[in-house]
């Protein structure tokens, strides 16, 4: 059992810090439009642990420290805390957790935020519970192993006497925190929270409109700004005519942001601010600034040309970083099968673009941001404005998507900056236009993958080799590799059993800020090998999931021992969450019996497959495509199976297996970033498409049964979509579609 | 009603007064007249539960409707929705529609999800028993990076069963 670090046992009736700067959070969609931390009668409630206070009126107030976009945390985490509390569902009450070391890591991406929290969670569910049976003992001078906590009561079965958790809660709140191995869990059999399709506890808040995200924070006094930044990386300001922007209706002023130094990391952008009364009126002014740039590095970059290296350079030797056997020298071009597949670059495009508002003052700074990454936020403000990290304040709204880009909080950034210049709270409102012309890139990627077959038609060998510029360019200048961990994501860490095996990263410099997208490298990687290995099938005349059967070998956890690297495997150790060979054949079959039951391809038609790992789970796809002779293209199907462990809320892992599907054929069928002159060509969503309902295919989810340790959700259904989709192409057309995305080709 | 944004109080927005019916209520708002009704909804009268997506009649997170037309706020100016009535998801009453996409556990971060009800709730005032051809016609606007879509279209096809 892991140990408490993050607990502090803090005097009863300690309210004003559970709601106040340091501890504490706001209740979200409880505050009708505008923003207003929760009122609440100090003398109402009792502190048992870090998340988890009891009020008087017998409501339980769970604390969910991590931001919540969609994949259903603020319930999952909550589940987790009640159902070792034995609290009444009905009777909970969410609150946001502030940015606060304390909690630990608050970074909501990676997957991670139950796998990282399941077990603390509990036990800090066990802790409290705990705390009440020992109050109800104390009460009624029985021994504690006499009474029991069960639907929001402790009760004291040999005398029938009981009381409810609003009656012990302020004696509760008195006792010392119980030690972690005096914890008892509850058994698997007994659970009533996890495992249970709950309702998301913003539901009714959504369907109303009062749920507040980043966009909808309005603070009195405020500003709102609009920033023209440079569209060039490493562009500054050179002349700067704002005499038009100045005479728009509503504009107050207008502020050249500070030129960022080195590597872009989570500094604000520069450029020039306008700052408004209103949103439309920065908009309108912003429209007005004449602003030219001066030329950077980055102003010749043009990403047609730049795939065109790529490709060249991953038809050569590279850095070796995985090797299996010897190296292959010979390949004996009718024995030999190979195949290059190219992905551009890609943006997050969340509905709510960036935004946050920054509060200023002489005391330090209020921050209101749909934040992924609130300590993240605290540091680069703190930073920023040269002050203390305890002095900012980091309120996490709701966020209208996130995918990544969230988690870095250059636009929180920007609001400091504008708040302490103009010395009122200021809103940065990133447009559309920004968000898909000014964001951190997922990286234009080449791949060469080659395999040499036997007399029986047999692999034996695999080169492969990925081109990509690094994530790590955005943090240090200099960067020409990809790194370690972006390896892991997808390439070297697919366990196939040959007896040869080579695996190579080549040199890719970035000229633009690269950075992490839903499922990161899993996206280029999952398409790379998910497309050879059914080219392999086909070389081989065997189906697809019989050819992923071959490659991965008999049932086994790998280890990636003696192989020229050290397998990350996300943060988790392999023990807990092995590389495990039955769980990729798991999903396979499941998929495999599910598309047995569903239509078979008929004319023009065809299935296509693919199997990928990723953030320690492991998700099949099956995708049924019909391409018409007008070359238009109709997604049909797509029946994934996932095995993510343990799950929490078996509804929110379909629904975000639903949605990665959906991410993945957006991607796949017309997501394409381009650069010309160093500029993003794409400006909304006319020219970033993002998949629309007639579009999407009747959906099959299977959730495999596991009692392992909770895995990854949020992304791990993104990668094989696009290979299962590209492969469902060749098996209707006989077409392989090797570059993305497939509207180059069909139409979608 | 009670006007909470620094924008209301500026007076150099004061070129013309606009008399607006939101959700059964009037409001006289004194601004430029081609401010798109989503920023004055959102920046003036602090109704926020219509959102920005994409300012451009691309996405249809702003949907609203208009004499029970569904419209985008983001190109519909102040102006033109003078003496007409308008409704925000704040006064949208469709409680059945709503029951719907509970049921269904619709909302993923729940972002665009008021544009999608607004769509939606227009669709079944003219076809309470929409077909499929019907929904995708009518909900082909409102984008859904989440991808909820699956869900939207089962919501609205309990929503139609229950009408028959």
């Amino acid at each position: 059992m892991s140990t408490f670090t993050a607990v502090e046992n803090i005097s009863r009736r300690d309210v004003l810090k559970l709601f106040g700067a340091v501890g504490g959070g706001l209740a979200l969609g409880a505050s009708g439009l505008s923003w207003s931390p929760m009122a609440l009668a100090q003398d109402q409630l009792a502190r048992l642990n870090l998340f988890i206070a009891v009020g008087e009126d017998d409501k339980v107030y769970l604390t969910c420290h991590r931001s919540e976009m969609g994949q259903g945390i603020r319930t999952g985490i909550l589940q987790i805390l009640a159902e070792e509390l034995e609290a009444d569902w009905d009777k909970i009450v969410p609150i946001q957790g502030l940015a606060d070391k304390r909690y630990a890591s608050q970074n909501t991406d990676g997957s991670r935020s139950i796998r990282e929290n399941y077990d603390r969670m509990r036990e800090m569910g066990a802790m409290a519970r705990t705390m009440l049976e020992q109050a109800a003992a104390a009460r009624w001078k029985v021994p504690v192993s006499e009474v029991q906590a069960k639907d929001h009561k402790v009760l004291h079965a040999k005398s029938g006497r009981f009381a409810r958790f609003g009656e012990l809660a302020l004696d509760a709140a008195a006792l010392p925190l119980p030690a972690a191995d005096s914890l008892r869990l509850k058994a698997v059999k007994d659970f009533k929270q996890i495992g249970a399709s709950r309702q998301i506890v913003d539901m009714q808040a959504m369907l109303t409109g009062k749920a507040v995200y980043g966009y909808d924070i309005q603070v009195d006094n405020m500003l709102y700004a609009c920033i023209s930044r440079p569209p060039v990386l490493g562009s500054d300001v050179a002349s700067l005519d704002d005499s038009a922007a100045r005479k728009v209706a509503g504009v107050v002023d207008v502020y050249r942001l500070p030129t960022p130094k080195g590597a872009p990391a989570f500094q604000a952008l520069g450029g020039v601010a306008v700052v408004a009364t209103n949103t439309w009126s920065a908009l309108q002014g912003r429209k007005a600034l004449k602003v030219t740039w001066t030329q950077s590095a980055n102003s010749s970059h043009d990403s047609k040309a730049y795939l065109k290296e790529l490709v060249d350079k991953v038809q050569a030797p590279g850095k070796v970083v995985r090797q299996v056997g010897d190296e292959v020298k010979a390949w004996p071009k009718n024995d030999t099968l190979k195949a290059i597949y190219t992905v551009p670059y890609l943006i997050h495009s969340s509905i709510e673009p960036p935004v946050a508002t920054a509060n200023v003052t002489d005391k330090g700074c209020e921050i209101w941001a749909s934040a992924q990454t609130p300590q993240s936020t605290q540091q680069n403000v703190a930073a920023a404005l040269d002050i203390a990290e305890d002095a900012v304040k980091v309120n996490v709204t709701l966020l209208g998507g996130g995918f990544g880009r969230k988690s870095k909080p250059d636009f929180s950034v920007e609001a400091a900056l504008l708040s302490k210049q103009f010395k009122r709270p200021v809103k940065v409102s990133w447009s559309r236009e920004d968000e898909i012309q000014n964001g951190y890139y997922h990286a234009i990627s080449a791949q060469c993958y080659q395999a040499l077959f036997d007399a029986n038609n047999k692999p034996t060998a695999l080169l492969a080799r990925t081109g990509f510029p690094s994530i790590s360019s955005t943090f240090a200048e200099g960067v020409e590799y990809p790194s370690d961990g972006e390896l892991d994501l997808g390439f070297v860490d697919v366990p196939f059993a040959l007896p040869h095996l080579r695996y190579e990263a080549v040199k890719a410099t970035a000229h633009s800020r690269i950075g992490w997208m839903r499922s990161v490298c899993n996206i280029q990687h999952g398409f790379g090998v998910g497309s050879f290995v059914d080219e392999m099938a086909h070389k081989a005349k065997l189906s697809c999931p019989d050819m992923w059967r071959s490659l991965l070998g008999q049932p086994r956890r790998e280890t990636f021992e003696n192989q020229g690297f050290k397998y990350g495997n996300y943060g988790e150790e392999l023990t807990r969450h092995p590389v495990d060979i039955g769980r990729y054949l798991k999903v396979i079959e499941a998929v495999e019996q599910a598309q047995a039951k569903a239509p078979k391809a008929g004319k023009n038609q065809g299935w296509g497959f693919a199997v990928h790992r990723s953030f320690v789970s492991v998700v099949a796809v099956a995708i049924r495509v019909e391409v018409g002779d007008d070359k238009q293209l109709k997604v049909l199907n797509a029946i994934a199976a996932i095995d993510a462990g343990t799950v929490v809320n078996p509804d929110r892992v379909k629904a975000q297996t639903e949605g990665a599907i959906v991410f993945g054929l957006s991607l796949a069928l017309m997501g394409e970033i381009s650069y010309q002159e160093g500029k993003v060509m794409q400006s909304n969503f006319h020219d970033y498409p993002l998949l629309r309902l007639p579009q999407v295919p009747d959906m099959e989810i299977i959730i495999i049964d596991s009692d392992a340790p909770p895995a990854g959700v949020g992304e791990p259904g993104v990668p094989p979509v696009a290979p299962s989709l590209t492969n469902a192409i060749f098996a209707a057309t006989g077409v392989r579609i090797r570059d993305l995305p497939v509207n180059k080709q069909l139409k979608v | 009603m009670a006007i909470p944004s620094s924008a209301a109080k500026d007076k150099s927005l004061t070129t013309t007064s606009l008399n607006l019916t939101i959700n059964g209520r009037s409001f006289t708002l004194n601004t430029d007249p081609n401010m798109p009704i989503l920023w004055a909804l959102r920046d003036i009268l602090g109704l926020t539960g219509t959102k920005y997506g994409c300012g451009a009649g691309l996405c249809g997170a702003c949907t609203v409707h208009v004499d029970g037309q569904p419209v985008r706020a983001c190109l519909t100016s102040v102006s033109q929705a003078q003496g007409k009535q308008l409704t925000t998801i704040e006064g949208l009453d469709n409680q059945k529609l709503k029951n719907a996409w509970a049921e269904h556990n619709v909302p993923q971060c729940g972002y665009c999800q008021a544009g999608q009800l607004m769509s939606a709730a227009a669709l079944v005032t003219q076809h309470p028993k929409p077909s499929a051809e019907q929904i995708d016609a009518a909900m082909s606007g409102n984008l859904c990076r989440c991808g909820t879509y699956p869900r939207i279209k089962a919501a609205l096809q309990s929503y139609a069963k229950q009408e028959g």
